[in-house]
Parts: C-alpha cells; sequence; structure tokens
C-alpha cells in the first residue's frame, strides 16, 4: 500500500469524526442503561435496527422528511426498549447479570428475527435527495453526513442539558451514582430504570438510523455495529456519558485510520482491539466510572 | 431416517461436548464466556487446516485443535481475568466476533466466506455413508464419555471444590491462600480445550467449514443446552444438550409445515422460536432440568455417620 499523502489523512480524520460522533448517540444510551441497571444490555443491537426500521418505515412508506422519521425512530425504538425491558429482562435481573446479560442476547436475537421476519434480508435505502459533495480545501464531507453529525450533536447537548437540569435528569444520576441513597431520598428506581430504558433504546434506535442514513439499511445493521458501540462505551469508561461520546470519537477515528493498513474488513475488530488495549493499560477507561 | 437419526446424535454428542467444556468454565468457575463459538472455531480451523494442508493425521489435528483452542482460552484470561464479569462477558463476545472475521478475510489460510472443504473424516473413503455415520458416533461418544469422567473427576477433586468457592466468593478464596488468577487461568485453558476438540470434531464430521457456521446463535445454543439441563452439573449439561437438538431438530420440521412462509421467513421464525425458549428458560427454570446437587462434605467415617444418625 502507499503511504498516505497528508490530505489522505485529513480525509480519513474527518471521516472518524463524523463516524465517531454518530457512533456516540448509541453509546450514550449503552452508557447509560448501564450506570443504572449496572448489566452490559446486548439488546441494544436489535434497538438500533428497530429504530432504522421505524425510520425508514416513517421516510419511505409514510414519505416524511429525515427530521421527523428520525424522531419516530427515537419513538419507535424507545417503546419497544421499556416493554422489552419490562416483558424480558427485568424479571431476569434479581438472578444477577450474567443471566441478564445472556437474556438480552436471546432478546437482541428474538427482536432482529422478527425484523427479518416482517422486512426479508436485502438492502434498503431511505428516500434522500441527491445532493452534490462539499470540498473543502479538497477534504470530501456529504450534505447528509453533515446533517447527520448536526442532529448527533443537537441530541447530545440536549441529553446534557436534560441530566443537568432537570428533576428528573438529577433523578437518573443519582440512581446511577448511589441507588442506596437515591432509594432513601425517595427516588423510584423501578421509574428510573424504565426512563433510562427509553432514553438509552430511543438513542440507538435513533443512532441505527442516524448508521443507515451513511450506508444501507437491513436486519443486521444493528449488529454489525454493536462490537463499535461496547467499544466506545468501554473505552471512554463503562457507566460515563462524556466517557462515551471521547470514547466514540476515538473509536471512530481508529477505525478511519486503520484503513491506512488494515483492510477495510477488519474494521470492526478495531474497536475489539481498542477495548483489549484499554482494559490492560486502564482498565477503568478514559473517564471511569462516574455516570456524568 | 437412520441416518438422518445418528448424524443428529452425533451433533448431538459434539453440542454436549460444548456444553460439558462451558459448564467447567461458567458452571463450575463462575467465568462468563459468551465467546465460547469462538474457541469452537479454532478448534476447527486449526484441525482442518493441519490435516488439509500439511496432511496430518486426523487425531493429531483433533489434538492440535484442542490446544490451540486452549491457548487462546489463556491469553483471553490472562487479559480479562482481573476484570469484573460484565467486562468479560463483552471481551468474549467481541473474540468470538474477531475470529470470524479473520476467517472471512485471510483468504489465503481460511478460503474465505467460501469456507474449507473437503475436510477428511477418519476411513470416509471406505466406509458407505450410514457406516462412516456409525463410526463417527462412536468416536464421538468414546470422547463425550472420556470428557465426561473427567470432568467428574475434576468437578470432586479438591481444585472443582476450589473453583466452586472462586465462584461464590472470590474473595473467600484468595483470604484462604488460594491463587485465584491460577485457577482461572487453568479453568479456563481445559474448557477452551474441550471447545475446541468438540470444533475440530465437527469440522472431520460435515468435511466442511465456514465462518458463518461460528455465528453468536451456536454460542446461545450452549448457552441453552446448559441452563436447560441445569448449571454446575456435569450430566444435566449432557441431557441439555439432547433436549437442545431434540428441540432444534423439530422446529425445523415444523416450521415449514406453516403454510405461506418464504425461506427467509422461516429461518427467521426458527431464531425467533429458539431464543423465546431460552428467555423461557431463564426465566421458568434457572436451575435446569437437573440442578446443581452437592456432595455432603466428606467427612471421617464416624462423624458421617453420626450425622446421618442425627438425621434432617
Amino acid at each position: 500500500m502507499t503511504t498516505p499523502s497528508l490530505h489522505d489523512l485529513a480525509q480519513l480524520v474527518v471521516n472518524g469524526v463524523m463516524t465517531g460522533t454518530i457512533l456516540a448517540v448509541p453509546a450514550i444510551g449503552l452508557t447509560a442503561i448501564y450506570a443504572v441497571l449496572r448489566f452490559p444490555n446486548f439488546a441494544l443491537a436489535s434497538h438500533a435496527t428497530i429504530g432504522a426500521f421505524a425510520g425508514y418505515l416513517a421516510n419511505v412508506g409514510l414519505g416524511l422528511p429525515v427530521l421527523p422519521s428520525l424522531g419516530l425512530a427515537f419513538l419507535g425504538a424507545g417503546v419497544v426498549g421499556v416493554a422489552s425491558d419490562e416483558a424480558v429482562l427485568k424479571p431476569l435481573r434479581a438472578a444477577g447479570f450474567i443471566t441478564t446479560a445472556i437474556g438480552s442476547i436471546a432478546l437482541t436475537i428474538m427482536l432482529e428475527s422478527a425484523v427479518r421476519f416482517g422486512f426479508g434480508n436485502e438492502l434498503r435505502g431511505y428516500d434522500l435527495p441527491i445532493r452534490r459533495d462539499i470540498r473543502i480545501e479538497g477534504v470530501r464531507v456529504g450534505p447528509q453526513q453533515l446533517e447527520n453529525l448536526a442532529v448527533a450533536v443537537a441530541v447530545m447537548a440536549a441529553l446534557f442539558l436534560f441530566l443537568s437540569f432537570t428533576r428528573t435528569g438529577k433523578a437518573m444520576r443519582a440512581v446511577a451514582d448511589n441507588p442506596t441513597l437515591a432509594d432513601i431520598k425517595g427516588i423510584n428506581a423501578d421509574v428510573v430504570g424504565r426512563l433510562v430504558n427509553f432514553v438509552g433504546m430511543g438513542l440507538a434506535g435513533l443512532g441505527g438510523m442516524l448508521i443507515g442514513l451513511d450506508t444501507t439499511v437491513d436486519p443486521l445493521i444493528g449488529f454489525r455495529t454493536i462490537l463499535s458501540i461496547f467499544a466506545a462505551a468501554v473505552v471512554g469508561g463503562f457507566g460515563s456519558v462524556p466517557g462515551a461520546v471521547i470514547g466514540a470519537l476515538m473509536v471512530g477515528i481508529g477505525e478511519e485510520l486503520c484503513l491506512v493498513f488494515l483492510s477495510p474488513n477488519y474494521r470492526s475488530a478495531v474497536g475489539f482491539l481498542a477495548v483489549l488495549l484499554m482494559l490492560s493499560l486502564r482498565p477503568r477507561g478514559i473517564l471511569g466510572q462516574r455516570a456524568y | 431416517m437412520e441416518n438422518y437419526l445418528i448424524s443428529m446424535a452425533v451433533s448431538a454428542g459434539i453440542y454436549a461436548l460444548m456444553a460439558l467444556g462451558l459448564n467447567v468454565i461458567w458452571g463450575m468457575a463462575g467465568m462468563v464466556n459468551l465467546g465460547l463459538v469462538g474457541f469452537f472455531a479454532v478448534g476447527a480451523y486449526v484441525s482442518a487446516l493441519l490435516t488439509l494442508k500439511l496432511g496430518a493425521p486426523i487425531a493429531v489435528g483433533m489434538l492440535a485443535g484442542a490446544c490451540a483452542a486452549s491457548l487462546v482460552g489463556v491469553a483471553v484470561t490472562l487479559i480479562t481475568a482481573r476484570l469484573r464479569g460484565d467486562y468479560m462477558a463483552i471481551v468474549t463476545l467481541g473474540f468470538a466476533e474477531s475470529i470470524r472475521l479473520i476467517g472471512n478475510n485471510e483468504i489465503w489460510l481460511t478460503n474465505g466466506t467460501d469456507g474449507l472443504s473437503g475436510i477428511p473424516g477418519p476411513f470416509r473413503g471406505q466406509l458407505s455413508p450410514a457406516e462412516f455415520n456409525l463410526l463417527y458416533l462412536a468416536i464421538v461418544t468414546f470422547i463425550l464419555i472420556a470428557a465426561f469422567v473427567l470432568a467428574e473427576r475434576l468437578c470432586h477433586s479438591p481444585f472443582g471444590r476450589v473453583l466452586r468457592a472462586i465462584r461464590d466468593d472470590e474473595q473467600v478464596a484468595a483470604a484462604a491462600g488460594k491463587p485465584v488468577m491460577a485457577f482461572k487461568i487453568k479453568v479456563f485453558a481445559v474448557g477452551s480445550a474441550a471447545l475446541g476438540l468438540a470444533g475440530a470434531l465437527y469440522g472431520h464430521y460435515t468435511s466442511f467449514i465456514a465462518p458463518d457456521i461460528f455465528v453468536p446463535l451456536l454460542t446461545l445454543y450452549i448457552t441453552l443446552s446448559l441452563l436447560a439441563g441445569g448449571l454446575g452439573n456435569n450430566r444435566g449439561a449432557i441431557l441439555g444438550a439432547v433436549v437442545v437438538v431434540t428441540f432444534l431438530e423439530s422446529t425445523r420440521f415444523l416450521v415449514p409445515l406453516i403454510p405461506g412462509l418464504g425461506p427467509v421467513q422461516g429461518a427467521a421464525l426458527r431464531e425467533f422460536v429458539i431464543s423465546l425458549a431460552l428467555i423461557v428458560t431463564l426465566r421458568l427454570r434457572p436451575s435446569g432440568l437437573i440442578p446443581e446437587r452437592l456432595a455432603p462434605p466428606a467427612l471421617p467415617r464416624g462423624a458421617s455417620r453420626a450425622a446421618i444418625g442425627s438425621g434432617s
């Protein structure tokens, strides 16, 4: 492989920031669920798929523009997230985190095969206007990518405001920080659990649609990205919301830069390598496990 | 029909061997392994490649497959054993996916997504398919019985007692002076060897392996086997594997009976039913068909009689 010019590197870093920012959305969902409920929820993969397909139905089926479709992707995945957690995962939590984690893998395969039952395996695309890429100093950016970036940043900003300033947001942080103390102060952990599932899985669905806007949609879309999402959350410090953002950017840029000397097929292994490195050197992740 | 039943019995045997391996790792020592299909794949590929490309005898290939899976297991444990279980769940799952990526992409070695075909089986050329199936069933049964005896010995040995202590409370075991890390590495090595051997057995039986076989669904089948039979219990692992294979095969027959389903929908419905079965098992029978029953503590002869005498 030829040595890349500075120019190519700039393009890779820009691509990496784009991928990373989109990745941050489901990674925040994952880390928030972990912070409150204390188990790695592998069902996030199928909720990203459900979000992508909810958005597809809204966008292609109902002919809605992209932004309201993204809202429906959030809503659809969030509602399914709360329902599936109530029905399947919540009763398992008493049996310990291994049982719950295995249950979440079974749940993700179940939901994914339900989507496949309805939609089949073929690749689909959203209804997007065709627009010319923007070139700045020779670095190419698609307008849709810029919009995705803006959506991801706006959602994250809204989430930070919600966690910092609203009563509910503070209650969520309190439960994540110290469940016993939160209980003594009269915070209802059940309600907070439902809420974090709604927001977390909603973010997963939104992220699934953002990824689908960038590539294509099929039932495996969530499963393909779940390793990168976990990598982002673990690298940043599992349970830390700002950590998930930093971790996602690192994994996104790392995945792109590795294209210089690795076949693109190994992209999703890069996140795994990042996890191994981080766990060997600094097991708590970059920001540790403080929820916020 | 007999051939079909025999091949079903062979897959039940291979599943049972994997369930035994998982039981040693998870049931006895309480270590999470959500990537067991990765160790299965390592064993399958190493044995297939050695026999196909280097012309090694099948037994040597199988042994090497088991050893390779065991070494990989040691490496994974060295990285993760100090971490909390939830990290270990993520790392083992990521490991299995990475193995599948390597299988897909290192085409010079693994032939990529096309997979390796023509993997030799013992006396495959000389025997009729029916005879080959029977011979293979005998081999798998023999290995399974040997593995079962070994696992039982392990379970009731002082080594097994320490493992259960680590599972139930790691800190107490460490405080009692047990080198927890060394025990974890050893038990993961033993368990992964069984998983790798199962992979090698699978490859030499079907004569074909491809990365598509080593998907997380297979991990789920084995987890379901162990949970259905009874976690921490070797007899349960085998019983569970038989139950799960019967269940899987019956969905293969029942799903096509539903009219109006395409092949993709049929496959999706099967996966749906299987994962639902696992969730129901987790919910209703967490201790399985044969719950783990621990032998009463070994007491001096007089004392044990006294204990029985005083009754419960």
